[in-house]
């Protein structure tokens, strides 16, 4: 019996004609394509993007060198040498490197931060054009966390209660 | 001499461009359109960059395909590799020859039209042999194997699908066949009443024949990268994709001529313009069909290749030749009425 | 008058062509360019019936030799891996064999064409044009009223034949492992997967 109700199944195609009354359903259903440059995704304010070095609002740089980061990093994408700073001595950070191919966006160095000085900004657009640009420098990711530093605190702020 | 001349070379030949041009240019819409369908269906949005709603997308790609360097594979034989997307290109062109859009509008009103048309789609299967084997690929080589056996299984099912026709309209000339479907009943005059199940076949064999989804396994990209045209760039790859997207318009035309009344409307005469036929008809007919190929591809997956040959030889080809004998029989007990 | 002598120069143009496609079945070393010249010859020849009106043995050689038979040629062909080196010496090796056949085969045509030139035979008028049919229509009309016989005769011939093909090719070895689509199609989930219900279990107090 089955035998022969399936062989009219097939015969009349009428799986055939499911699935296409299911795409054509589809075809006029809203698209959920977002127009990339023109719209975005909203983002969450935990999002991880690129890394960035945040100062105090004096314009003191807050990375005391502890290397808690470059401890934790799973990637080894950090790289920081440290020196008594010339002017008062303070400890400092002569040389702090993140290698964006190394870097997984885990966020840890993030969490280890004692100061919150290196954070994971929410800009993820970005893009090298030489080789050798995938390593940024203290010089860049401090420059980074001036200009995103509004938006960084933002994000900071509204997370702060979980911390 | 120059009157021969004027008749038998300058007419045809601005004829011949009057329908290629048509065309080439709805063989480019055509593409962005089957973007568009099946972005829909995907419930995406499909091109829309370029130009107001994506509608210069295929000529960028036209462009695109011209301007890229076209490579011939070591130890190719270079002159089968460029002569086979030729082949494959013109049968899909000449096709168009007999093909009538409306009541003495066909470039060449032959007898044995039908004859010709399956003349000309077997022909076709050679272009892709030969890109297969020139290219001095396995891929091709795999893809060129399957197309070939895979066209000569499905062309068995459609020209029997095609007797059907020609014997319940008693001739070979598709404006007779046109012709034998008019009748005061409109739409239930027209042969895919009677022939349903050999249109049904009629329809999925011609997807086979233009190697589309879900039969495109001489493509195949999971598979075999991209089968016959693996090797192929630049200006050769787009002559084998205007050759594909001919033959599925001419396929098209050819379902709505040979089952669904050609030229004619589905409305009675007294409905006034829209009672008439017109070649808008067919065009509204064949375009109807053109979506389906669309459809299928966004549609189904691709079957496999056994059972492919499975459902040619052992589904299509036993029901069309029990419906020969049944429109034989509607022939001849005039279960059918015959023209108008 | 001059579209005749178009129909000449075509004649001949077709003809010149379809002699030396022939000729390069014989002589290319490379066998799928060989095959490819077969295709031209017959689609010279094709040509060269439809100058002569008879449209559906022309549109029926494109169809059955060029469309489906030598594609297969194609196929075998293109499977094969030919050692050009032997070929090269097979050539002069069997080239006094081959004159020979070629020469019978001349001198039996030549008999024949002779004999037949004794009686004299004018081609009558084109029996479809007298009967008011086109080409195709008269042909079917008299292969399946004067000629039904030798027709269905010829018909079950290659019937037998296709037969005979499949009965030789086709044999089922007890080991190999075949699968049927049908089947295949036929499993519903319920062949292949058993569910079972059960209550959640708990780990152990006493591992911890």
């Amino acid at each position: 019996m089955s035998r022969i109700t399936s062989y009219f199944k097939s015969l009349l195609l009428i799986e055939m004609f499911q699935g296409m009354g299911l795409t054509l359903r589809y075809m006029f259903k809203p698209k959920y394509t977002m127009r990339f440059p023109m719209e975005h995704i909203p983002k969450s304010n935990r999002f991880r993007g690129l890394h960035a070095l945040r100062r105090y609002a004096n314009g003191e740089e807050r990375c005391i060198a502890c290397k808690l980061c470059e401890a934790v990093c799973p990637a080894l994408a950090i790289t920081i040498d440290s020196a008594p700073r010339e002017s008062d001595g303070q400890r400092r950070t002569t040389r702090y490197d993140i290698d964006l191919f190394k870097c997984i966006y885990c966020g840890f160095c993030e969490e280890s931060c004692p100061v919150d000085s290196i954070v994971e900004t929410s800009v993820h657009e970005y893009h090298f054009e030489q080789r050798g640009e995938n390593v940024v420098t203290k010089q860049q990711l401090l420059a980074i966390g001036d200009r995103y530093e509004q938006e960084i605190a933002a994000d900071r702020a509204q997370d702060a209660a979980y911390r | 001499m120059a009157d021969l001349l004027f008749h038998e070379v300058l007419v045809p030949v601005l004829l011949i461009f009057a329908i290629m041009l048509p065309v080439v240019l709805t063989v480019a819409m055509f593409v962005y359109w089957e973007r568009k369908v099946i972005g829909w269906m995907h419930v995406r949005m499909g091109p829309n960059k370029i130009g107001p709603l994506g509608l210069f997308q295929a000529f960028a790609d036209v462009v695109k395909l011209l301007i890229k360097e076209v490579l011939v594979p070591t130890n190719a034989n270079k002159f089968l590799f460029f002569l086979a997307p030729l082949l494959a290109l013109i049968p899909a062109l000449a096709a168009w020859a007999v093909v009538p859009f409306d009541q003495g509008m066909v470039l060449a009103n032959v007898n044995a039209g039908v004859l010709y048309l399956l003349a000309m789609s077997s022909v076709g299967v050679y272009g892709i042999i030969l890109a297969g084997w020139a290219s001095n690929s396995r891929y091709a080589l795999l893809g060129a194997m399957r197309s070939a056996a895979q066209v000569i299984s499905y062309e068995l099912a459609m020209g029997m699908a095609l007797v059907c026709v020609l014997v319940l309209a008693g001739s070979l000339n598709l404006t007779a066949i046109v012709d034998a479907q008019a009748g005061p009943k409109g739409i239930f005059d027209w042969f895919w009443l009677p022939l349903l199940p050999v249109f049904v076949i009629y329809w999925i064999s011609g997807v086979a024949e233009t190697n589309r989804a879900p039969f495109d396994v001489a493509e195949g990209e999971s598979e075999i990268v991209a089968g016959f045209h693996v090797e192929y760039s630049g200006s050769a790859f787009a002559i084998f994709f205007l050759a594909e997207y001919a033959n599925m318009i001419l396929i098209s035309f050819l379902a709505a001529v040979l089952f669904m009344g050609g030229w004619l409307s589905p409305f009675p005469v007294s409905w006034g313009w829209i009672g008439h036929g017109s070649i808008l008809w067919l065009f509204a007919k064949a375009f109807i069909f053109s979506f389906f190929f669309l459809w299928f591809r966004a549609t189904f997956p691709r079957y496999r290749y056994d059972q492919i040959m499975r459902l040619g030889w052992k589904v299509f080809i036993p029901i069309t030749i029990v419906w020969v004998l049944v429109a034989g029989c509607m022939k001849y007990f005039g279960w059918v009425t015959i023209g108008g | 008058m001059s579209a005749q002598l178009l129909q000449l120069i075509c004649f001949y143009a077709f003809g010149a062509v379809a002699v030396a496609s022939a000729l390069m079945v014989i002589t290319l070393r490379n066998s799928v360019h060989a095959v490819l010249s077969l295709v031209l010859t017959f689609f010279s020849v094709a040509s060269i019936w439809l100058l002569a009106q008879a449209e559906f043995l022309a549109i029926a050689l494109i169809v059955v030799y060029v469309g489906a038979v030598m594609v297969l040629f194609l196929f075998v062909v293109m499977m094969l891996d030919i050692n050009l080196e032997r070929m090269r010496e097979g050539f002069i090796k069997y080239l006094p064999v081959g004159i020979i056949v070629a020469a019978v085969m001349l001198v039996e045509m030549l008999a024949l064409i002779g004999v037949r030139a004794m009686h004299v035979m004018t081609m009558g008028p084109d029996p479809a044009a007298a009967a008011g049919m086109s080409n195709t229509a008269w042909l079917g009309q008299a292969l399946y009223t004067r000629f039904l016989l030798p027709f269905e005769i010829a018909a079950l011939i290659l019937t037998v034949g296709l037969i005979a093909a499949v009965v030789l090719t086709l044999r089922h070895k007890p080991l190999t492992r075949r699968q049927n689509p049908g089947d295949q199609v036929r499993v519903s989930n319920r062949d292949r997967v058993r569910v079972v219900k059960m209550d959640a279990e708990r780990p152990q107090e006493s591992e911890s």
